[in-house]
């Protein structure tokens, strides 16, 4: 699978109160979220972004509250993937649990700017900025991990393992 | 290969001898926990699964603390859904407002007897990380760990490494466990412990109260920290003789030890009585200032609560330091306790009246301003001394207001000056 989209780039510690916050947090559907995203950080995201996009951020992105509404709003958003040398760990399994594509690589979130036309190649963790030409490449996930995202998230994983059966 | 207290805990919990960090692990759940919030997305994923029931109906559980007493209709709307699907569910662990075991789900947790050491704990709370302090593995996840959790009593985990720190030394007059974490997070940054254990050990461990333990296990996750942990001790042992008497008869926890020779990235000793009065200014929790090192700071309101800093010795330092004076005109000091059973005893000890006559706002449990959900949420460019947590852009309200994290010493001695004090600037002797 592959993406290819304009860049948003973003700093360190980008939190989930500004990725959508609380006040927002009284709605629960994917599209209604979609609506808020970034808005405390960025606040024309919304209005800019087109599907397929990428975000590119600093360190310990996602961090905060364990709200799944943070990666939900970015995937309804239509971003289709984030690039961070690292993920706060509650949005790095609520990413992984969803199927929101995630690529560590420290390299990429330093050379790629914001606006670049970067392509993504989710199964290699290949990243190319079409923009400047730079390749770059990504930590490749573990392969239990690997096995939840094929199933399109936890909940397909554990379909596919029988879990129902004892329900 | 030896293990830290968190490794021994789940290698337990997956039926392993031994687990090694990065190890990729299925462990058994003691407890599923969701709120308000978090719970309504979990329910369209656990009807995802295909399970009709949940894995255990006395293991799930679910507090409405966020919004409550709701706060508007959408969010009344998402406490019904998780109050049907609990009716239905035959939940045991569900609690309705004004009920005995109500508040603030890190707070009454504990205080209801639903943790133990030993015990492998999710929440789809990011700060379900407090019950280490009871040696107990807890971190928060999303909603959709919570559904399968709930599913099927088991979730994944990545085995982390652990930095340990090395308590020695005893805390100065009105330093509390709140400041101490907070000087560690100024100390390592937000991703300080990013994926990794935070271990508390040392002598200076028997200097903190159980209280103190919960605040501090309770923002390991602002260092980025996937769990934070204490060992047992006597104190430990005390609190469940109080708080989950049946499950100290029964014998149904477990106390576990770091092995000697345990491995750990780093190690860090913190001389407690070298700890000063903290306050961690905006935008961040690791933005960490002693008090006395900045200029005068004008401020418009305080909110002592949360499941940071909402219990009973929370509270009774908070009237040690406003009774007989006044909160200064201009200020809101808006007061919060973390539970019924906090609520009443602080009606019981006259401690509400006693900050009601301070000019407290004093309000039934709920988590409130703390995310900025209502209760006392800042207009731009308000300034606000709190007791919770978190401190990041728009937490409590206007993207251009500022939160600055404080102990229950420095929240109320501020409410009383009118700016960023300490207990010692208002004259305050307390009962510290
Ligand atoms: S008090 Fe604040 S930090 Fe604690 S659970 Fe509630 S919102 Fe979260």
């Amino acid at each position: 699978m592959k993406a290819t989209g304009k860049v948003f780039k973003y700093g360190d510690n980008v939190d989930t109160d500004v990725i959508i916050p609380a006040r927002y947090l009284n709605l629960s559907e994917a599209s209604q979220l979609a609506k808020y995203c970034m808005i405390d950080l960025d606040p024309t995201f919304v209005q800019r972004v087109a599907p397929g996009d990428i975000m590119v951020a600093g360190t310990n992105f996602g961090c905060g509250s364990s709200r799944e509404h943070a990666p939900m709003a970015i995937k309804a958003a239509g971003i289709s993937c984030v690039i961070a040398p690292t993920f706060a760990r509650i949005f790095y399994r609520n990413a992984i649990n969803m199927g929101l594509p995630i690529l560590e690589c420290a390299e990429a979130a330093a050379a790629v700017a914001d606006g670049d036309t970067v392509e993504v190649d989710f199964e290699t963790g290949a990243i190319v900025d079409r923009t400047t030409g730079k390749t770059f490449q990504a930590l490749p996930f573990p392969p239990f991990i690997r096995k939840i995202m094929e199933a399109d998230g936890l909940v397909g994983y554990i379909r596919s393992k029988g879990a129902g059966s004892h329900g | 290969m030896a293990m830290t207290m968190t490794q021994k805990i789940l290698a337990r919990h997956a039926g392993l001898d031994k687990v090694v960090p990065g190890q990729l692990i299925e462990a058994s759940l003691d407890l599923v926990l969701g709120n308000d919030i978090t719970t309504p997305p979990a329910l369209d994923v656990f009807a995802a699964t295909g399970v009709q029931k949940v894995f255990d109906k006395e293991k799930v559980v679910i507090v409405p603390d966020h919004f409550t007493p709701n706060k508007d209709i959408q969010s009344a709307e998402q406490a019904k859904k998780i109050r049907l699907f609990s009716r239905a569910q035959g939940l045991v662990n569900y609690y309705e407002q004004g009920e005995m075991e109500m508040g603030i789900e890190h707070v009454v947790l504990p205080e209801n007897g639903l943790v133990a050491p030993g015990d492998v704990i999710i929440g789809a709370d990011s700060h379900t990380c407090t019950y280490g302090a009871l040696g107990a593995f807890a971190t928060g996840v999303g909603s959709t760990d919570m559904a399968c959790g709930m599913a099927t009593g088991t979730a994944w985990f990545r085995v982390p490494s652990a930095i340990r720190f090395e308590l020695v030394g005893k805390p100065s007059r009105w330093v509390t466990g709140k400041d101490v974490i907070l000087y560690i997070i100024g100390k390592i940054g937000v991703d300080g412990a990013l994926y990794k254990s935070m271990e508390f050990t040392g002598p200076g461990v028997a200097e903190l109260s159980m209280e103190e333990r919960l605040t501090m296990a309770n923002m390991a996750i602002e260092a980025g920290g996937k769990n934070g942990i204490f060992p047992v001790d006597e104190k430990t042992l005390a609190y469940l003789e109080k708080y989950a008497p049946k499950r100290l008869t029964a014998g149904n926890f477990r106390i576990t030890r770091a092995d000697d020779d345990a491995e750990y990235e780093e190690t860090h000793t913190i001389d407690l009585s070298k700890v000063p009065l903290i306050l961690s200014f905006p935008h961040l929790p690791s933005n960490a200032k002693a008090l006395g090192t900045f200029p005068e700071i004008a401020i418009d309101q305080v909110v002592i609560g949360s499941c940071t800093n909402g219990r009973i010795s929370d509270m009774r330092v908070a009237r040690s330091i406003l009774k007989g004076r006044k909160v200064a005109k201009g200020v809101r000091c808006i007061v919060i306790p973390g539970s019924q059973k906090v609520y009443l005893q602080c009606v019981r000890e006259g401690i509400a009246e006693d900050l009601v006559e301070a000019g407290a706002v004093f309000s039934a449990p709920t988590c409130g301003p703390c995310l900025g959900g209502h209760m006392g949420i800042l207009a731009s460019g308000e300034r606000c001394v709190s007791t919770t947590n978190r401190n990041f852009v728009g937490r409590m309200g206007h993207v251009k207001s500022e939160v600055y994290l404080a102990g229950v010493p420095v929240a109320a001695a501020s409410a009383v000056a009118g700016h960023i004090a300490g207990p010692d600037e208002i004259g305050a002797e307390g009962e510290a």
